[in-house]
């Protein structure tokens, strides 16, 4: 099954009186389990179509199925709603919250989004921030932590609610290559161990030999899709619109 | 469900007061601003409320009582004792009647009023005469006998209690014989020879010309032939009865009338007898706006310091919803933070007023009120003032923070998440 159906997606953009078309029609297919890399210069529109898939934004035109759901009628409440459900985000800045540990980042999801009892929350988080790594710093706040400390946090918190889907905007960005090294084979081994589909917008070479589908944006358009050794336990592969 | 519920709400508070003192400086000089506003406004109330009663109970148990029943017309004509407006013995009997089916009704005591001519034989000056019956003037007026400054605490048949004023200008003593000169209703003049028993003192300031003789004595001067009064005071056993009684008195009295078929009596709360409740009415004016000043002082500091909340977190804000939370919570995240702020502040500076009451009560600060001398104030907190202005400080706190709370539950997490 396709986790992700994008059909001649586009996405606009006006400040003032101009319009810069930031994604122009592009179509492609995600199944599921894969591990599928979107890259591209600066400004060729990774990020854009990310927030697409995340519901944090709608296309212009087009229509974007996730899940089976067309994401682009959701309204605030709905659309908060299905990331919760379905949808897992790494960011580039990792974007934990300060004011909580470790454990608490990663359980956040668990409390306020899902509404999970404390029991199965407990086994839960405590078993995912062990296999990412962190288990020894779980009562640290994230000013305690290293850059990549930050991001195990964040693969454990987007993984925690065993979503269907995990977007990840240049997770590697802000680390050193070791640790970036290590956060890739994390989400790799996560994504054999649960079946997991992730996504990336990435820069990141690593990454890009990892993918086992790669698309090429180029100011907007779906330019190039090369499809690699694709993930056993997956479905479909990705396939250029 | 319900402890999920919980455990959200919970959890919820949590990061709000871990938010709240994430920027420790800015959270402590809002708190202390709301803290020092409410021991100010607790101070405040608690000491007008204490001077209030005690200037309220230095007038209403040493002169007026708490409420007056006179013939209709008598208080309009007031300042000339109009004798022709006393009450006669069958409509004082209808009063007595009628207060005695009031069990909020602690005492009352009839007078009778009139304007004479005072002398000690050397010379003369104007004087008003109150006749009463001493123990029911005692009774209805517990801190009369406060008011006799010299010899004995009551008055007998043939003796006078002198004002203040007429005793230092004439020079006369306790045990001095004076002549009262007095012109009855049909203008006949009666004079009749006094002993000086003591000297009062006037509750409202220097310059009173207020006199007491016993009752007898005063009927005896204007020659009654029936046992008439000008008024009849009341005491209350609680000052709280005030406005049911005096509607309950409307309501009976009030509805009596005369031959003429107009009405027989008229009913006044001591409010309307003495221009010291124009004083109250300020004090709880000054209250008022000093309340206003605590609000404006909550709805600015806490709206302050969530506007500065929101927009440093904009991007925390951003992520909370991009991971799934629903704006209704992010919205009770920013109130919660609110709502702490005011809590905090109100129970802080509810210690640090009570701390402060308990200083000047410990230093026993005296003040004057009118003739009364080195009164202590003694100041306590009320727990409706307490409850009243805590519950004020933490709704203005819950109103301030709901504008930027409603803000950040609105943003747009894609626009949060780009913030910088």
């Amino acid at each position: 099954m396709d986790v992700v159906v994008a059909e001649n997606v586009s996405k606009d953009y006006v400040t003032g009186k101009v319009t810069v078309r930031a994604l122009d029609k592009v179509s492609f297919r995600i199944g599921t389990g894969s591990f599928v890399s979107f890259v591209g210069p600066s400004g060729s529109g990774k990020t854009t179509l990310l927030n697409l898939i995340g519901c944090l934004d709608r296309p212009t035109q087009g229509k974007l199925t996730v899940n089976g759901t067309d994401v682009t009628r959701l309204d605030r409440h709905k659309g908060a709603l299905f990331r919760g459900q379905y949808i897992g985000f790494i960011f580039q800045d990792f974007n934990l919250i300060p004011v909580l540990t470790v454990y608490e980042n990663v359980e956040y999801p668990l409390v306020m989004v899902r509404g999970v009892d404390v029991g199965d929350r407990k086994k839960k988080v405590t078993e995912l921030i062990e296999e990412v790594g962190i288990g020894a710093e779980r009562n640290k706040y994230p000013d305690q932590l290293s850059g990549g400390q930050k991001q195990r946090v964040a693969v454990a918190r987007a993984l925690v609610t065993s979503p269907r889907l995990v977007l990840a905007d240049e997770p590697t960005a802000n680390l050193d290559s070791r640790t970036a090294s290590l956060i890739i084979g994390l989400m790799k081994k996560m994504r054999d161990s649960l079946g997991t589909t992730f996504i990336f917008s990435t820069h990141d070479m690593r990454i890009v030999d990892t993918a086992e589908v790669i698309h090429t944006l180029q100011d907007g358009k779906l330019t190039d899709t090369v499809k690699k050794n694709a993930h056993t336990t997956g479905g479909q592969d990705a396939q250029a619109g | 469900m319900h402890i999920l519920r919980e455990d959200k709400m919970l959890k919820l508070v949590k990061i709000s007061l871990r938010n709240l003192f994430r920027y420790k400086r800015r959270t402590f000089l809002t708190m202390s601003l709301i803290t020092i506003g409410v021991a100010f406004v607790l101070v405040f109330v608690s000491v007008t409320v204490s001077f209030k009663a005690m200037m309220v109970g230095e007038i209403t148990d040493s002169m007026l009582g708490h409420i007056q029943v006179h013939k209709k017309g008598y208080v309009a004509s007031i300042d000339n004792l109009p004798l022709n407006l006393n009450l006669q013995p069958k409509a004082f009997q209808k009063v007595e009647e009628v207060l005695a089916e009031i069990p909020e009704v602690d005492a009352y005591s009839p007078r009778l009023k009139f304007g004479g001519v005072f002398s000690n034989f050397v010379e003369s000056t104007n004087i008003r005469l109150n006749a009463i019956d001493p123990d029911k003037e005692l009774a209805a007026l517990p801190l009369f006998a406060s008011r006799i400054k010299s010899g004995q605490k009551t008055i007998k048949p043939g003796e006078i209690l002198i004002p203040e004023l007429l005793a230092k200008g004439m020079k006369i003593k306790t045990g001095d014989i004076a002549v009262v000169v007095a012109t009855n209703e049909d203008g006949s003049v009666n004079g009749y020879q006094f002993t000086v028993s003591g000297v009062v003192s006037s509750v409202t300031g220097p310059g009173g010309r207020d006199g007491y003789i016993h009752i007898q004595d005063g009927r005896q001067i204007l020659r009654l032939e029936k046992p008439e009064i000008s008024e009849v005071a009341i005491r209350l056993k609680k000052l709280s009865d005030l406005e049911s009684v005096e509607a309950r008195l409307q309501e009976t009295l009030g509805k009596e009338m005369n031959p003429k078929g107009k009405p027989a009596f008229e009913i006044h709360p001591w409010k309307k007898l003495t221009p010291f409740f124009n004083v109250v009415r300020m004090i709880d004016v000054m209250t008022f706006f000093i309340k206003l000043m605590l609000i404006a002082i909550v709805l600015i500091s806490v709206m302050n310091v969530m506007i500065m909340a929101v927009y440093e977190r904009t991007r925390e804000i951003g992520t909370i919803a991009a991971i799934g939370t629903l704006p209704g919570r992010i919205l009770s995240m920013f109130v919660i933070e609110g709502l702490s702020l005011g809590i905090l502040g109100a129970a802080s500076g509810t210690i640090l007023g009570s701390v402060a009451l308990f200083v000047l009560n410990a230093l026993q600060i005296r003040f004057n009120f009118g003739r009364a001398k080195g009164l202590i104030l003694n100041a306590s907190l009320n727990p409706v003032d307490i409850i009243t202005i805590a519950l004020i400080v933490v709704a203005v706190a819950v109103l301030a923070g709901f504008r930027p709370a409603y803000q950040a539950s609105r943003l747009e997490p894609i626009e949060a998440l780009r913030h910088v």
